[in-house]
């Protein structure tokens, strides 16, 4: 970059629109893609089973029937159904919305929160940089499913504390992320430029910053959706779960182990689904990833 | 070099120290009377209440209770139950054998199997056995350890009878778990090792080796392998964490006696002091964990013992 184009604040933001690389390249489609749309396909499934599970769901998750009780997966029954006579597809089905939204909403919780301390870090630097950082890595000391166990056992167990709980356990690995991107894009050229031409920081920061630092928060949030579905996944069957009429993936898969002898299919749908919905994230985050750094992509 | 590892020792000191003020700001800061969670206040007098308040010593002020909690943990005093009124460290100390074994054993597991599919997968980048370790190793990442657990019990236990599906005596009681927690792990590792392999292999130093006519095998377990193993070594030490954290889950469904199985019980009961005594025990675990690992660097890594010396330049 020549001293001309420092002072045309023009070329500067040519040039960091031009960094943003989000834009994928035209390519003939992949395993990778085909994989990824599949993932995208199964997502938009489970949220609109959680939407509107009505449509999809042949019975109510709640009536009980005597005269079908831990009736075996068939065409009456996909899943089969448990001991109260519930059709295990349809409480599956149902059971999608608690899990999606915990899942959903504890990510942007989390993330939100992880990216605000890894922005403060990064950019401020110095004393506030170092003491955020270490209140992180003491966070991180202490396991996700633990912390998050804690905070729900403390709070008692509904859905909103399910939500925080699984949120905080969130919040380091965005910090750090985020943290680490803002320090490697401030240290561009395009950032000195941008700074040089008198730009205030606020625009610095929303413009060329931000635009160039987002991606890998992106990739961790998609990844971090199934994460945050196992951990909660984990509390309901350890008995934290949001006590409800319809039991939510983890706690039907909890209810499910007592009869393992004699009815497989309880626990072992509610667990396909939830495999399912964290490896549909895991591939699309992966996905991402390669999309959004072309260094990985011939890998 | 001595100074390194005093300075690397303080420093995790200083993080311990964060952590008990951290679960102190959970247990005792978060909304929620400690009082309430062990009785329902419609159902006793205010005297009971009075009286729990000043047991558990929440009646006093904050900064009060901070002191005390941590002049009592500096003693190694972890409180008491307030199921039973054990002291809980050595209830902790009692059934954490059961509990090292199992993260050990999937520890173990989850790096041989890690870096061995790891390396393969590299070796054979874009072939079957390539995308067979990816497949395996995403599946190990997303399946719930306690439904991997669960499938685990129906398959050996029930169908085939092969290992007892519960109990914590014996080394049999020990492979299930241990499978149903290290697969989660070792889907960790055989990535990691994968793309760290992959980055070594292209670097200059093996094109060097391949153009001397050295033995591709020699090639990749004799030096590609060494230099892809550091990142791995770090990745296990953070693993570790989260397979002490996993044992609480497993230990439930595998009914083995450890400290995940108090967790479990403590929390039906609302056990507070019992369950910050277990997330302490497991933080300050995880921290030794990893300055070890940090250590091992040093033996593992001659360019860091070096930088660390002072003495050669990287």
């Amino acid at each position: 970059m020549t001293v001309k184009d420092f002072v045309l604040g023009k070329t500067v933001w040519r040039e960091s629109k031009r960094q943003t690389a989000a834009r994928p390249r035209l390519r003939s489609l992949g395993t990778g893609d085909w994989l990824a749309a599949v993932s995208g396909v199964i997502l938009a499934f489970a949220a609109l089973c959680a939407l509107f599970p009505g449509w999809i769901a042949p019975y109510s998750p709640t009536s009980m029937e005597a005269d079908r009780v831990l009736l075996p997966p068939g065409a009456a029954h996909y899943f089969g159904t448990d001991y109260f006579g519930r059709d295990i597809f349809s409480v599956v089905v149902y059971g999608a919305r608690d899990s999606l939204l915990i899942g959903v909403a504890s990510v942007l919780a989390g993330g939100l929160a992880g990216c605000i301390i890894g922005a403060a870090a990064g950019i401020a630097g110095g004393v506030i940089d170092l003491i955020l950082m270490r209140f992180i890595e003491i966070v991180m000391t202490i396991p996700g499913i633990l912390l998050a166990l804690a905070i729900a056992a403390v709070l008692g167990p509904n859905l909103f504390n399910m939500i925080f709980a699984v949120a905080v356990s969130m919040v380091p690995g965005f910090a750090r992320v985020f943290r680490s991107q803002i320090i490697s894009v401030k240290g561009r050229a395009f950032i000195t430029a941008a700074r040089s031409i008198g730009m205030p920081a606020p625009r610095i920061f929303f413009r060329h910053v931000l635009p160039n630092a987002w991606s890998p928060v992106l990739v961790m949030a998609t990844i971090g959706l199934g994460t945050s579905i196992l951990t909660a996944a984990g509390l309901s069957f350890l008995g934290l779960g949001v006590v409800k009429e319809i039991p939510d993936w983890g706690t039907l898969l909890s209810q499910g182990r007592g009869y393992l002898t004699v009815a497989w299919w309880i626990s072992t749908f509610p667990g396909i689904a939830i495999t399912l919905l964290v490896l549909s994230g895991n591939i699309l985050g992966d996905w991402l990833r390669d999309r959004l750094d072309p260094k990985r992509e011939q890998r | 070099m001595a100074r390194a590892i005093l300075l690397r020792a303080a420093a995790s000191l200083m993080v311990i120290f964060g952590t008990m003020a951290l679960v102190f700001v959970i247990v005792y800061m978060l909304p929620g009377d400690p009082v309430y969670q062990i009785v329902d206040p419609e159902s006793v007098t205010p005297d009971v209440i009075e009286n729990l308040r000043r047991q558990l010593g929440t009646d006093k002020p904050l900064a009060v209770q901070f002191a005390n909690y941590m002049s009592k943990l500096m003693q190694g005093d972890f409180g008491r139950s307030i199921l039973n009124g054990d002291p809980v460290l050595p209830k902790i100390i009692e059934h954490f054998p059961a509990t090292l074994s199992l993260t050990v054993c999937s520890a173990l597991f989850a790096a041989l199997i890690g870096i061995w599919l790891g390396v393969l997968s590299a070796i054979h980048r874009n072939g079957l056995i390539d995308i067979a370790a990816r497949t395996l190793g995403l599946f190990g990442i997303s399946m719930p350890t306690f439904w991997t657990g669960i499938l685990l019990i129906l398959l050996f236990s029930i169908r085939l009878g092969w290992f007892p599906a519960m109990g914590s005596d014996g080394w049999r009681t020990l492979v299930l778990p241990s499978l149903a927690l290290g697969i989660v792990a070792s889907g960790f590792i055989i990535r990691l090792v994968r793309n760290s392999m992959l980055e070594v292999l292209g670097e200059p130093f093996i094109l060097t080796l391949r153009a001397k006519g050295l033995a591709e095998r020699m090639v990749m377990y004799r030096h590609a392998l060494r230099n892809a193993l550091l990142p791995a070594l770090t990745m296990i030490g953070v693993l570790i964490g989260d397979l002490m954290a996993g044992s609480v889950v497993i230990e439930t469904v595998f009914s083995r006696q450890g400290i995940g199985r108090i967790v479990a019980d403590a929390l039906t009961a609302k056990d507070m002091p019992v369950i910050q005594g277990v997330i302490l025990f497991t933080a300050v675990m995880y921290v030794l964990v990893n300055l070890l690992v940090d250590l091992s660097y040093a033996i593992v890594d001659p360019r860091v013992r070096r930088l660390k010396s002072g003495g050669g330049r990287l």
